[in-house]
């Protein structure tokens, strides 16, 4: 839609039939969105940890690339990043669908911000808990599966909670990359029918029936582990 | 290698880009400021007022926002918004949203007696809040304010689907023409970007030292706000 039809656009009101037509629709696309979300957790959640280990190196030729690559990812957006991989990628023989370039984007970008929280967790793992993992002849590979880790990552799964729904309000931006979810099917209804008003409005309703209560429990997940973002 | 004239397009986004973040961040940060005073405010209407506001533009995504605002602000209200102010407006807004938290952390971990010691002098509340409480809440904020003006201009890339040409637009543009190798554009774009928000986390950090000067708080507090 462009801006000349919307300047031609007169004052509406909310049309119940309409509304009641799209809902069904919205609502499948909101659950691919929920899906997207939550494949996009789950790389973010194991790539954020091998970087988070991988930072810890203490081989400057992997300590550095991996800070590099965290800095940057961090500081540009995660659309242009999206596009990179749905549309650059294929430039270069790698063809992703939309559903896997965007589970990957999301899962990219997050897991450099869920990276330095499994990095502060780790950090809080007491120095002495490392001696004494050396003073048993434990091995890398059981110091940290063993020890380190199993007392990091419970601190860091408030934070963890935040990254989900910082995604999940992130997921609609696989609408440009051709993936249906709820964004996608409310602007495809706004172009079938003309009507945005209750296109836009129920996608931004149905958006803020999942992440409020979300944000609320994740708050309250926050209490329970007495931890604080603050 | 991109031309000097493609190089000439993508440095026209980027300064579009900067100019739809600086306009944001203005009506954001006034937003914070106002959120995070009227939600320690005494009035129960100005709080509830308050959290509604912020759950809400919080609980959103800022594209969601973005396309209700251009899309539907129209038909609703027959006002017709610019690409710009739709842009400015709604990522403004959902960074007043983010803000107004931080600001009332800030605030909140400035110590008691400093508001006492200002009543005790009897300065208003204004006063009180202009010369005692948000000159030494400042300081806490700016770090957690840097990390969210970097989110805002990453947000910013949004306006390239409601035909603004940023940086993000420009580089789509190219692209669809197959004026260069879509990996030399977007490394181009990406980078501009990185650099960007470089600028950004050194711009915060001058003026934390700026806004730090003869303060206590910011040694003694820094920790209270991430």
């Amino acid at each position: 839609m462009t801006a000349g039809a919307v300047a031609q656009a007169s004052p509406a009101t909310w049309d119940w039939d309409i509304a009641q037509r799209m809902f069904p629709e919205l609502l499948r696309g909101l659950s691919v969105t929920l899906q997207a979300t939550l494949v996009g957790i789950t790389v973010a959640m194991v790539l954020g940890l091998g970087l988070a280990m991988a930072r810890r190196s203490s081989l400057p030729v992997v300590r550095w690339p991996v800070i590099g690559f965290i800095e940057f990812v961090r500081s540009t957006p995660l659309l242009v990043q999206l596009f990179f991989l749905f549309f650059v990628l294929p430039d270069l023989g790698v063809r992703l669908s939309g559903f896997t370039a965007g589970v990957l984007g999301l899962g990219l970008h997050y897991a450099t911000y869920t990276s330095e929280a499994y990095r502060s967790g780790i950090d809080n793992v007491e120095n002495g808990q490392w001696e004494a993992a050396v003073a048993c002849n434990l091995s890398t590979r059981t110091t940290w599966g063993s020890v380190v880790l199993p007392q990091a990552i419970p601190t860091v799964i408030p934070a963890l909670g935040n990254y989900l729904v910082a995604m999940l309000k992130d997921a609609p931006l696989l609408s440009t990359i051709a993936v249906l979810e709820l964004l996608a099917v409310a602007q495809g209804l706004n172009s079938q029918l003309f009507r945005p008003l209750e296109a836009f409005s129920l996608a931004a309703l149905l958006f803020l029936a999942v992440s409020i209560p979300a944000a609320i429990l994740v708050r309250y997940l926050e209490k329970r582990y007495g931890y604080s973002r603050d | 290698m991109l031309s000097s004239g493609q190089l000439q397009q993508l440095l026209s986004g980027a300064w579009t880009t900067i100019q739809v973040t600086a306009y944001s961040a203005v009506i954001g940060t006034l937003l914070a400021l106002v959120g995070g005073v009227s939600s320690l405010s005494g009035s129960r209407l100005l709080r509830w007022f308050t959290r509604v506001y912020v759950e809400l533009f919080r609980g959103v995504s800022a594209i969601i926002l973005l396309f209700w605002v251009y899309f539907t602000l129209p038909q609703l209200f027959g006002i017709f918004l610019t690409p710009l102010q739709a842009g400015m407006l709604a990522l403004g807004t959902n960074m007043g949203a983010y803000g107004s938290e931080i600001a009332r952390g800030a605030i909140q971990a400035i110590p008691k007696g400093q508001t006492e010691a200002a009543i005790a002098i009897n300065l208003s509340p204004f006063r009180r809040l202009r010369h005692v409480v948000l000159p030494q809440a400042i300081v806490l904020m700016l770090p957690p304010f840097g990390n969210l003006l970097i989110e805002v201009m990453k947000a910013s890339a949004l306006v390239s689907l409601i035909d603004l040409s940023d940086l993000t637009e420009r580089a789509q543009n190219l692209r669809t023409l197959r004026a260069a190798a879509s990996l030399e554009i977007f490394t181009a774009v990406l980078v501009m970007y990185f650099l960007i928000s470089l600028s950004i986390t050194l711009g915060v950090r001058m003026l934390e030292r700026r806004f730090g000067r003869g303060l206590e708080v910011g040694s003694g507090l820094g920790g209270a706000v991430k």
